[in-house]
């Protein structure tokens, strides 16, 4: 849609990123490293949320297989960064195989290795898994990311197994992360806004209606079920070199429940709200820690609950899809003429 | 492998069968009429086993009277999710309802790890059901004859109240036409208030039994076979009460015979029910029994 002030908003983007960036400048430097991570987390968050909106709010495909493309993003890329004195290190059950143990990429390389053999898997397991559709796609997926953990904890040679990996780089700083994010917001807006995201919403729409104008859904769902994953991988990536520490129990369907909720919670279709979700929800998940911690009331003493939070987070998300199900954004997407009028209320009528 | 080997294998295959069998039946009742994967069911399936835990335990009441009171109490909650979580729900686009069953299964597990510890409590049981008894080399728990038989009479019981009671009738009319059943004048909430207590009070049968056979629970306990369970409602046929017993049957087998024959594959026990379900998928989505569902524009 083109607004009459293409080039105000422009400038207000513009001058909002620049603004952000000084924010990311200054907190790098004067907040302490607990801060620091929780804004990292909201990065990779926001690569994750951003991936599985493709997939689920803009195709219409319910894919429940994000733990999946994470662990083989996380995989490669840490495989690719591990230094090969540290791989000798961990790899103590059984050695490492050859081509792995010796190769080695820097950062960026690594994190897009794990992104395209996230989407080489992608495109492979939807071949066949995307001729399902609604909920049955939803369990084959989980299924899929079921079985890549479990093969990945019984690959001794390559994945360690169970141990998992220890002791990787942690080069995911602030500007690795946010640089990611924000070229996958760019990605993500510029696909949307083309020709092939308006195939996507079609499909999303009706996909039996599509395919009666002609358009092969199932070529279009493919390709934007492999970009999704592609991102999975990268977030995946990320969040590996971010915690230092990976293992297959890691990537169980808790971590793929995490970024659907802040995708719900965010709004289905809409790239900023998958933004605000993942601020909105990772910030949440690290206030309620409180719960588990101990808290003094005067002289009332209450004993930290272990697990609370979990409990109070998937209540929290049965409560969005009960009373509003079209979580913050709804389908729409932030623009700066409905800030604008909101808040100068009276202001010239457009 | 000695015959007397594959026998005891057959034993085991057909105890785990007739447990996801039943959690089965839960899934494909609530699919057939709801056209929803009810993933709290699994963790009906957990709190049956808890409910008796407490029960013997907690207010030391006799195990028999216990198992019937949780089997009662696990129906309930069934009930109850569908109301808060399910019914509100029924108008929206199938996807929330799905989401709603996600989050309430998150919730129950969390809750049971607060309410109940992560920690695995053993579990009592009764001695005559684990004095184990030989015929000639074959050595085989009292449970592995039991479970099969109480699932089996079970599955005729809740047969019998599909296909000849009134209520059963209503319950096989909505899962053809919703819509229309109500025009008919059958309180359909009612009835789908029914089908979850009917399908938790299995699961949580299930739960129970599950938990004479491997004697340690947990909250989590009922993740997995849930998944598995639902696969087997899948293979079998969803919406088929005979496909979804049959199916457990088939997976039991295959995840018993396939270790017992090849246990280098042990590791990957897990992976096969996924595997399996995705074969099924793309070879024959409606499943052994299941009638063809057809796309409607």
């Amino acid at each position: 849609m083109k607004t009459p002030n293409r080039k105000r908003d422009l400038t207000l983007t513009f001058v909002a990123v620049g603004l952000f960036l000084v924010f990311l400048w200054w907190a790098n430097g004067h907040l302490d490293n607990y801060k620091i991570q929780v804004l990292n987390l909201i990065a990779i968050n926001s690569i994750l949320a951003l991936s599985l909106n493709l997939i689920y709010g803009f195709t219409g495909m319910f894919s429940l297989g994000h733990a999946g493309f994470m662990a083989i993003g996380a995989y490669v890329s840490s495989l690719l960064i591990l230094p090969p004195i540290q791989k000798e290190m961990i790899y103590i059950l059984q050695p490492l195989v050859w081509p792995f143990s010796v190769l080695q990429a820097p950062f960026f390389v690594a994190v897009l290795a794990g992104g395209f053999a996230a989407a080489v898997l992608g495109l492979i397991i939807a071949i066949p898994v995307l001729r399902l559709g609604g909920d049955y796609l939803g369990i084959a997926t989980l299924g899929f990311a079921e079985i890549i953990r479990v093969v990945f904890t019984n690959l001794t040679p390559i994945t360690n197994g169970a141990l998992g990996l220890k002791g990787i780089p942690d080069y995911a700083n602030i500007w690795w992360n946010y640089g990611w994010c924000f070229l996958t917001l760019f990605f993500m807006v510029r696909l949307i806004n083309s020709n092939f995201g308006n195939v996507l919403k079609a499909i999303r729409d009706d996909e039996v209606a599509a395919r009666a104008m002609g358009i092969n859904t199932f070529k279009y769902r493919v390709v934007s079920f492999s970009v999704g994953a592609f991102f999975a991988g990268v977030g995946g990536a990320l969040m590996a070199s971010l915690i230092t520490t990976i293992d297959p129990k890691m990537f169980s369907f808790l971590l793929t429940f995490n970024v659907l909720m802040i995708v719900v919670a965010g709004g289905l279709g809409s790239l900023t709200g998958s933004i605000i979700g993942s601020a909105v929800i990772t910030i949440l998940l690290e206030w309620l820690r409180f719960v588990e911690n101990p808290i003094d009331i005067g002289t009332f003493h209450l004993e930290g609950i272990p697990g609370m939070r979990m409990v109070i987070f998937s209540l929290l998300l049965i409560l969005i899809i009960l009373f509003r199900r079209e979580g913050i954004m709804g389908m729409r997407e932030f623009n700066w003429s409905a800030l604008l009028s909101r808040s100068s209320r009276g202001g010239e009528a457009r | 492998m000695s015959l007397d080997m594959f026998v005891q294998h057959l034993f085991n295959a057909l105890t785990l069968g007739s447990l996801y069998g039943l959690i089965a039946i839960g899934y494909t009742m609530v699919y057939g009429i709801l056209r929803l994967i009810n993933f709290a069911h699994g963790d009906i399936f957990m709190l049956g086993a808890y409910f008796v835990f407490f029960g013997v335990t907690l207010t030391k009441l006799p195990w028999g009277i216990a198992v019937v009171l949780a089997v009662a109490l696990s129906a309930l909650c069934g009930v109850v999710i569908d109301r808060i979580a399910y019914r509100p729900l029924r108008d929206a686009p199938r996807i929330s309802a799905l989401i709603s069953a996600i989050g309430v299964s998150f919730f129950i597990e969390n809750l049971g790890l607060v309410v109940f510890t992560g920690l695995p409590k053993p579990v009592y049981r009764p001695d005559w059901l684990v004095e184990i008894i030989s015929i000639g080399n074959i050595r085989v728990l009292p449970l592995a004859i039991i479970v099969p038989a109480i699932a089996f009479a079970l599955v005729m019981g809740l047969l019998w109240i599909v296909y000849k009671t009134k209520p059963g009738l209503a319950m096989r009319s909505i899962s053809k036409d919703i819509e229309t059943t109500r025009l008919m004048g059958v309180s359909v909430d009612k009835i789908i208030a029914l089908t979850f207590g009917l399908g938790s009070a299995l699961a949580a049968a299930s739960g129970i039994m599950w938990a004479l056979r491997y004697p340690q629970i947990h909250p989590f306990m009922g993740v997995f076979p849930g998944f598995k369970a639902f696969i087997a409602a899948v293979l079998g046929g969803i919406g088929s009460i005979q496909g979804a017993m049959i199916g457990g049957m088939l997976l039991g087998l295959i995840e018993i015979m396939a270790v017992a024959f090849f246990p280098a594959l042990s590791g990957y026990r897990d992976a096969f029910a996924f595997i399996l379900l995705i074969v099924i998928l793309l070879m024959k989505p409606t499943g052994l029994m299941g009638e063809k569902l057809e796309e409607k524009v």
